[in-house]
């Protein structure tokens, strides 16, 4: 019960700058608490959450994946190609996408593993290598997928909340049990947190390694999908920077960069902090400078909050 | 002031708490040209009195005075400048920068605002002929130069500045004999100058060596202080302990099982050259030799976790291909590695998580059995804790010890590998280590101690082997050992190369 309690701490501080900034943009704006900008957020999540919960994980381990946008796009390239050049059905060519996810994710932690090469440069190779592979997949152009998979997208029985969004709550879910409850996660936290130690317990890291650059990889081939569905199109461009927002999200959600220590139901509210900030600039009519000033000094001011309520309470 | 004209230190009613108190209501006088030796239990409030002084830590409250005057550092270098210098336990060298760079970083000399590199030069060779390192070139890089050496440029570092009280704490736990020996005519040298001392170390043949007077200190206070000459060592034991103990029970006979682990030809790199040994279920092997003789490597290789250029490994008749450190528990294998910070803790995690490490299995975490293991773990190795939640970092060093030993407790382990198993730790938990051993020896486990304390090996094992320059030079029985023998032994590898 005490360590609920502490648990349910650690998500307040975070629940509470979220509704700091609802309570902002509604007294800002008088369209922003309405149905329409909720759909509009709820709708923008499920790509960034599940590529930031595959982030979480890496930077559990002590690592980076660089990569996931591009490979985002590869997995979306992929998609649209099979579904629409191929003809292939909608669930082969879904599991194709997130298959090529885990195959870039199980080449970043294969090669960081074994060559020993830090996960930064493994995964910066290939973030380059993913996104040109995405425009040769679709010779360049974007893919327009005419409706093959809405489903995703649209509202499930005229509530606010679509499939893909209960996707990525879902994922979220999992990946947070994972990591308090299943052995491989508290493998994670101890390979983040000193790898030489974990090694000379007799903790074998590399496949675990392996296994959280893949998960990434496959979170990224899943984001892939939902994007795909949301944009009604595949597009070799998509995903630029994501690595970026993901990064953000789970370092607001007070993720360490050094490793060992995170939680993916902080990175989620991290994710839900960034998409009410775009949605309410947006909505007050801020321009795109604007909100990118905004959204960075968000940030930095997340984690340095962050820094002092644990020095208050130690 | 009351205090005697010859007092260069006086401390009054000193009081530091972090989560608990640390000193309380502490005094000390140290005279001057004086060396003044502190013990105590790990936990006692020695280091941190060393911390307070050199101004790396503030005080909550008392009185310190220097030769009369108020010293009240609030950060190291204004120490220092009041002639106050710490020599820090842990290395504070930055190691891709020059040993001259190192040694200067301060007060680097300059011309226009360029380094002067040859001034930094001449500055940094006296330095080092001070302390023993005059053949050493000021411009190679820190890293290249071994611990000990690393040390006694930290110790160059404190001399080139005016030294009214210097500060070492454990400061010969990485140092060979002979940089103790350089280590220890310094101390001299500077005492015969009028400088004060204070000396913190567990080994009580140095403090008698070197020291005149000894504190002793437990649980933040000062319960005694002696001339070291009066001073006995089961006095002062039981002065840290509170309580009398036996510091080196005599050794018990054991029935030997079956050999557990043996090694046959290893080689692993230039460190260890065609090593053999067997160690029978229920004994304990002793592995002695000087400091580089090869036996962290020794461990490290039959380990998995450096890479073994030959020979064979069996455990219980069974041979082995150990590639990587899994595939050594696996085969009943357990390592206390030399290193406890570096290789053995996850220092912010809690006490459960390192304590069950080890025993990580199946699919999904059983916290309730991680629970009640680490419950039975901190009670049978009395492990002072507040919860098994508290982050490791924040016991002791005999305490964080205790946790990496018996973490091997819970996997089935046959062989225990253990490489300097008390450094840095105190005499209580020392004691709780020899005797949980004993124990796990009593119940059929083989133990392999590396240890650079001869008292220890020869209390605790049944057989010791000496490893001079990377190959094991002879074993011994107990009826065959004397210091003097194990000591010749360790050098033999040295006269014959």
């Amino acid at each position: 019960m005490k360590k609920f309690l502490h648990r349910f701490r650690d998500y307040a501080a975070l629940v509470l700058i979220l509704v700091a900034l609802v309570a902002l943009f509604g007294s800002l704006s008088n369209h922003f608490l309405t149905a329409a900008t909720f759909n509009s957020v709820a709708n923008r999540i499920p790509t960034l959450t599940l590529v930031a919960t595959g982030m979480t994980l890496v930077l559990i381990i002590g690592g980076i994946d660089l990569s996931v946008g591009s490979v985002l796009a590869l997995a979306a390239a992929v998609l649209g190609v099979l579904l629409v050049d191929w003809h292939w059905p909608l669930l082969l060519s879904a599991l194709a996408a997130v298959a090529v996810g885990v195959a870039a994710g199980f080449f970043n932690g294969f090669v960081c593993v074994k060559l020993r090469v830090p996960s930064f440069i493994v995964t910066l190779g290939t973030l380059e290598m993913a996104r040109g592979l995405a425009y040769l997949t679709t010779n360049s152009q974007t893919k327009y997928l005419a409706g093959k998979v809405d489903a995703l997208a649209q509202p499930i029985a005229g509530l606010p909340i679509t499939p893909a969004t209960l996707l990525a709550v879902l994922v979220v879910v999992a990946a947070q049990f994972m990591l308090s409850r299943a052995v491989i996660g508290r493998k994670m936290i101890a390979i983040g947190t000193n790898e030489a130690a974990t090694r000379l317990a007799g903790i074998a890291t590399a496949p675990v390694k392996v296994f959280v650059f893949a998960t990434a990889g496959a979170l990224a081939g899943l984001g892939a999908i939902c994007q795909s569905a949301r944009l009604g199109a595949s597009d070799p461009n998509g995903g630029v920077g994501l690595e970026l927002s993901a990064i953000a999200a789970a370092v607001i959600g007070g993720t360490s960069l050094s490793g060992g220590k995170g939680s993916v139901v902080c990175t989620f509210i991290g994710v839900l902090i960034i998409a009410t900030l775009e949605a309410g600039l947006a909505q007050i009519g801020a321009s795109e400078p604007v909100k990118r000033l905004v959204t960075g000094a968000v940030i930095v001011l997340a984690v340095v909050a962050d820094g002092l309520r644990k020095k208050s309470q130690s | 002031m009351s205090s005697a004209p010859d007092t260069f230190l006086h401390v009054r009613g000193l009081n530091k708490s972090f989560a608990a108190p640390v000193l309380r209501d502490f005094d000390l006088t140290v005279r001057v040209a004086e060396v003044h030796a502190l013990v105590g239990a790990n936990g006692a409030g020695k280091s941190t009195l060393a911390r307070i002084l050199a101004g790396l830590l503030s005080r909550d409250a008392g009185e310190i005075t220097l030769l009369g005057q108020p010293h009240e550092p609030r950060f190291r270098r204004q120490a220092q400048a009041a002639g106050v210098t710490l020599m820090l336990q842990e290395l504070n060298v930055l190691p891709t920068l020059s040993i001259a760079e190192n040694l200067f970083l301060h007060a680097l000399p300059s011309r226009f605002g360029l380094v002067d590199r040859q001034a930094l030069r001449a500055k940094a060779r006296a330095a080092l002929a001070r302390v023993g390192l005059g053949h050493l070139d000021p411009d190679t890089p820190a890293a290249a130069l071994g611990v000990g050496q690393q040390q006694l440029v930290e110790l160059a570092a404190a001399l080139a500045e005016k030294c009214r009280l210097l500060i070492l704490d454990e400061p010969t736990a990485a140092l060979t004999a002979r940089e103790t020996e350089t280590l220890f005519k310094n101390i001299q040298q500077l005492q015969q100058q009028g400088v004060s001392v204070i000396y913190i170390s567990h080994r009580m043949d140095e403090l008698r060596r070197i020291c005149d007077r000894v504190s002793v200190l437990r649980d933040g206070q000062r319960v005694a202080t002696l001339p070291m000459a009066e001073a006995s060592t089961p006095e002062l034991v039981k002065l840290m302990a509170g309580r009398e103990m036996p510091t080196h029970p005599a050794p018990r006979q054991r029935q030997p099982g079956a050999v557990a682990l043996s090694v046959q030809q290893l080689c692993a790199g230039a460190a260890v050259q065609d090593v053999s040994f067997e160690v029978r279920g229920g004994e304990i092997l002793g592995i002695s030799g000087l400091v580089g003789a090869g036996r962290t490597e020794t461990l490290r290789a039959i380990f998995g976790a450096d890479r073994c250029d030959g020979g064979s490994i069996t455990i219980q008749g069974r041979a082995t291909n150990i590639r990587q450190p899994s595939d050594a528990v696996a085969a009943g294998l357990a390592l206390v590695p030399e290193d406890r910070k570096q290789h053995g803790l996850l220092l912010p995690q809690s006490i459960r998580v390192n304590g069950t490490l080890a025993a990580l299995k199946n699919i999904f975490i059983r916290r309730d059995d991680e629970t009640s293991a680490t419950a039975r773990l901190v009670e049978r190795l009395a492990v002072k804790c507040n919860s098994a939640e508290q982050a490791v970092s924040t016991l002791s060093g005999g305490n964080q010890q205790k946790i990496v030993i018996g973490r091997w407790l819970l996997p089935d382990s046959k062989v225990l590998l253990l490489d300097e198993p008390t450094r840095g730790v105190d005499v209580p938990a020392k004691e709780a280590i020899y005797k949980l051993l004993r124990e796990l020896a009593d119940d059929g486990k083989a133990i392999v101690i590396v240890s650079s304390e001869l008292p220890e090996l020869m209390a605790l094992c049944d057989r010791i082997a000496v490893m001079s320059a990377g190959r094991i030079v002879r074993e011994f029985l107990p009826h065959e050992w004397t210091p003097e023998k194990l000591t010749e032994a360790a050098f033999r590898g040295h006269l014959t190369a």
